[in-house]
């Protein structure tokens, strides 16, 4: 089913050809259209410019920078704590996912070891965070095209999964979860026995979700085929994540790179040859099921034991004693007004989130905050794709082909 | 002359009560449909639904009305805007009149006048259908050029086209059927349909036994002319919003009256022409005979099935509209026209040919 005939290919490569001739009988009926940055299917604020043959897009520009924040600026004059909220505001559809990948850079230039239960704390929140992610992207792609009840199945799980990640840290979508060193607080009780009721109950509604959309014979014309890009295109445009792995290429730096506790969880790397939307559905819909799996795991070997890193540097006071002693409750105040002080030094630390690959490059000269901060993000360099992708397709097409790069703007203009 | 009423009085008040109820009927179709479609989406996709308003959420489409009749008429400076005012209305009033040659009952007999229950028994009978429908796209044409944007002109152009490629797979479908029954007009195409197969008696001549492929065609074009999911296309929320793009308040939502009058109208003119119109269900009569009645009650009592009958059928229908919408992704335009011209056309035309064969050797 994953395969992509070499046919269905060289036709999607002829049809883009056709219009490279110059038409003369219909120079005068091109028209420009705008799509975005207010429009219902542009997830976000972005912005594709499309000159149109009737319906079908001839040459397109995408622009970006409507949500642009100056994240990465911020970085750089706010303390390493003070800069974690604000990595919830990058990809906001797996918050928990960016808070981690943040302060493990951060760790990673203090050079401190972090506890088993916080590792694998850390893992769960990925995973969760990738459920809800490709809930989204997946739910979202069929909607644009139509499909109303297979995105709600998915939105009411995904409702579920946030009332885990409430549990956790006290709010939904900005979680701001993780700590320099250790977490906000550790697991409530009883959260992991309903966290593995709650995949058994999930696991049946992807089932359920399967039948109703994957082999339908409307949606599988409406994607196969569409949004083709090769292995070649993929990698020279440095994608990652699912898109990259249904363009053929096996990779996945949870398995090749591992970090977290990824080396001890059992997992399968879906890849697909299609390229297409069709294919970067069905892979993170394996994904999913993938995650469900891992978290499974995540449920039975959680180890006891401290969260936080035994390291006086960043090691944030108990409130307990902020509260009764003097000493602790300047420690405090200190420690939350200036920071900690960084040794000298850069890091970077890949990780695959649920779009692809997520980092964090800080580059330190000591002091609390970081002297440069870039981002990787994963939808920057997806929505670059979108104008080889949409040639010669149509209006309806680009829809589907930007649902299912999954472009967050957030994570995009940053 | 029976009963000493002057005929032309009785049948200008029978006339003018049935187009009250009718007009009524069809007036409280949109908005229960509204309703039915918010409720029946959400019972399908684990919501609750509008449940606040009114018993079950009943009243929240006139909440809804409400709502639209007191919004700001917004009229954009770019519209042209004589015909952005007529649009709505060019599309809302055929929708109204295609009901009227439907047959939702018999014809019943009140003092010696008989009075058909159908608006207009006229001699060209559902080509009457076919005619004021197709007169309905030109609303949407007005609108999308009126409009003056390029979003609604894709909506227009999606609309011309699709309206125009799907009559032709109805029109064919329906040509087949007037060959089988030798008539156009729904009543006598109605009455028809009550007799019963002579190999297998409890089965009635329903059009959808005698004619299984046209039945299928009509049904999928029928989606298409009433612009439902999967060939919402002109609409297409997610691509282009929609040829009523810069629509607002009440004009916006009358072509969303119109749609569901269309669907209504649709729903009628399937149950007439294949599902046996007001015709009873099987074991309806042998159900009331078995009662025991007799001579008035038992005529009385099957005009009201047989009214009821029809209103079941029209609404498994509607309610069947409302369960593709929320299933099914929607068609790319090409595939669209791929299905009307490649698929669905042959498909008509090769039945017209069976048809004919099977009637000439007198199968049918």
């Amino acid at each position: 089913m994953l395969q992509k005939t070499d046919a269905e290919a060289k036709k999607q490569t002829a049809r883009s050809d056709e219009f490279d001739e110059h038409d003369e009988i219909f120079e005068d009926s091109k028209i420009n259209v705008n799509i975005g940055p207010q429009h219902p299917a542009m997830h976000g604020t972005l912005r594709v410019m499309c000159e149109v043959n009737g319906e079908i897009i001839e040459k397109s520009e995408c622009e970006l920078g409507y949500l642009h924040r100056a994240i990465e600026k911020i970085g750089e004059v706010r303390t390493y704590h003070q800069f974690i909220p604000f990595t919830d505001r990058l990809n906001y559809c797996s918050a928990l996912q960016n808070n981690i990948a943040y302060v493990t850079s951060v760790e990673k230039l203090m050079g401190v070891e972090l506890p088993k239960r916080n590792v694998w704390i850390r893992t769960m929140c990925c995973e969760i965070a990738r459920i809800i992610d490709h809930l989204i992207c997946v739910g979202i792609n069929a909607f644009d095209l139509g499909a109303m009840t297979f995105f709600l199945y998915g939105f009411h799980q995904r409702e579920r999964a946030y009332e885990f990640i409430e549990k956790l840290c006290g709010s939904r979508l900005t979680t701001t979860y993780t700590r320099v060193g250790g977490l906000m607080s550790d697991l409530p009780d009883g959260f992991l026995r309903d966290l593995s009721d709650w995949l058994d109950e999930f696991s049946e509604v992807i089932d359920e979700m399967d039948r109703l959309l994957t082999g339908n014979r409307i949606w599988v014309d409406r994607t196969k085929g569409i949004g083709y890009l090769s292995q070649e295109d993929a990698l020279s445009y440095s994608m990652t994540g699912p898109c990259l792995r249904a363009s053929n290429v096996n990779f996945d730096i949870r398995r090749d790179m591992p970090y977290l506790a990824y080396d001890q969880v059992e997992f399968d790397v879906p890849i697909a040859k299609g390229g297409d939307v069709f294919d970067r559905y069905l892979i993170r819909m394996t994904e999913i099921r993938e995650s469900v799996r891992i978290l499974r795991q995540v449920c039975q070997k959680m180890p006891g034991g401290p969260i936080w890193a035994d390291d006086k540097r960043i090691r944030i006071p108990d409130k307990d004693r902020v509260h009764n002693s003097m000493e602790s409750m300047i420690h405090h105040f200190k420690f939350f007004m200036e920071g900690f002080d960084c040794p000298e030094g850069e890091a970077y630390c890949p990780m695959e989130g649920p779009n692809g690959e997520v980092g964090f490059y800080i580059k330190s000269k000591g002091g609390p905050k970081a002297y440069r901060l870039r981002i990787r993000a994963p939808s920057f360099f997806m929505f670059q794709t979108v104008n080889e992708a949409a040639r010669g397709c149509s209006i309806a097409d680009l829809i589907a082909i930007i649902g299912s790069v999954n472009i967050i703007a957030g994570e995009l203009d940053r | 002359m029976a009963g000493g009423v002057d005929v032309t009085t009785f049948e200008l008040t029978a006339m003018a009560i049935k187009l009250g109820i009718v007009l009524l009927i069809l007036l409280h179709v949109a908005p229960i449909m509204v309703w039915a479609e918010r409720r029946i989406c959400s019972w399908m996709q684990n919501r609750t639904g509008p449940n606040r308003v009114g018993p079950f959420g009943l009243l929240q489409p006139l909440a809804d009305a409400a709502k639209f009749i007191f919004k700001e008429e917004y009229v954009p400076a770019h519209v042209r805007k004589g015909f952005y005012e007529l649009a709505p209305a060019v599309s809302i009033i055929p929708a109204f009149l295609t009901f009227a040659v439907i047959p939702f009952g018999p014809s019943i007999d009140i003092g010696g006048n008989l009075v058909h229950l159908q608006l207009a028994d006229l001699n060209v009978g559902f080509v009457y259908i076919l005619a004021i429908s197709s007169l309905s796209v030109y609303g949407t044409i007005m609108a999308s050029w009126a409009s003056n944007s390029k979003y609604a002109m894709f909506g227009g152009l999606r609309a011309t086209a699709q309206m125009i490629s799907y009559e032709l797979a109805l029109g064919l479908s329906l040509v087949s059927m007037i060959m089988v029954y030798g008539s156009v007009s729904l009543q006598e195409i109605t009455q028809a349909q009550g007799e019963v197969f002579a190999f297998f008696p409890s089965l009635p001549k329903w059009g959808v036994f005698l004619q299984p492929v046209a039945f299928l065609i009509f049904f999928i074009s029928i989606f298409a002319e009433t612009n439902r999911l999967p060939f919402d296309l002109p609409e297409g929320e997610a691509e282009i919003i929609g040829f009523h793009v810069e629509y607002g308040g009440m004009k916006w939502s009358s072509f969303f009256l119109a749609e569901y009058l269309h669907m209504t109208t649709a729903a009628g003119f399937l149950t007439a022409m294949f599902l046996g119109g007001w015709q009873m269900f099987p074991g309806m009569y042998t159900a009331i005979v078995a009662l025991g009645l007799e001579g008035d009650a038992l005529y009385w009592t099957m005009v009201g099935l047989r009214v009821l009958s029809f209103a079941i059928k029209v609404m498994v229908i509607l309610v069947f509209f409302i369960v593709v919408r929320f299933t099914l992704p929607r068609f790319r335009y090409d595939q669209l026209m791929h299905l009307g011209w490649k698929v669905l056309v042959p498909i008509a035309l090769v039945n017209i040919v069976v048809t004919a064969y099977m009637i000439s050797f007198g199968w049918l």
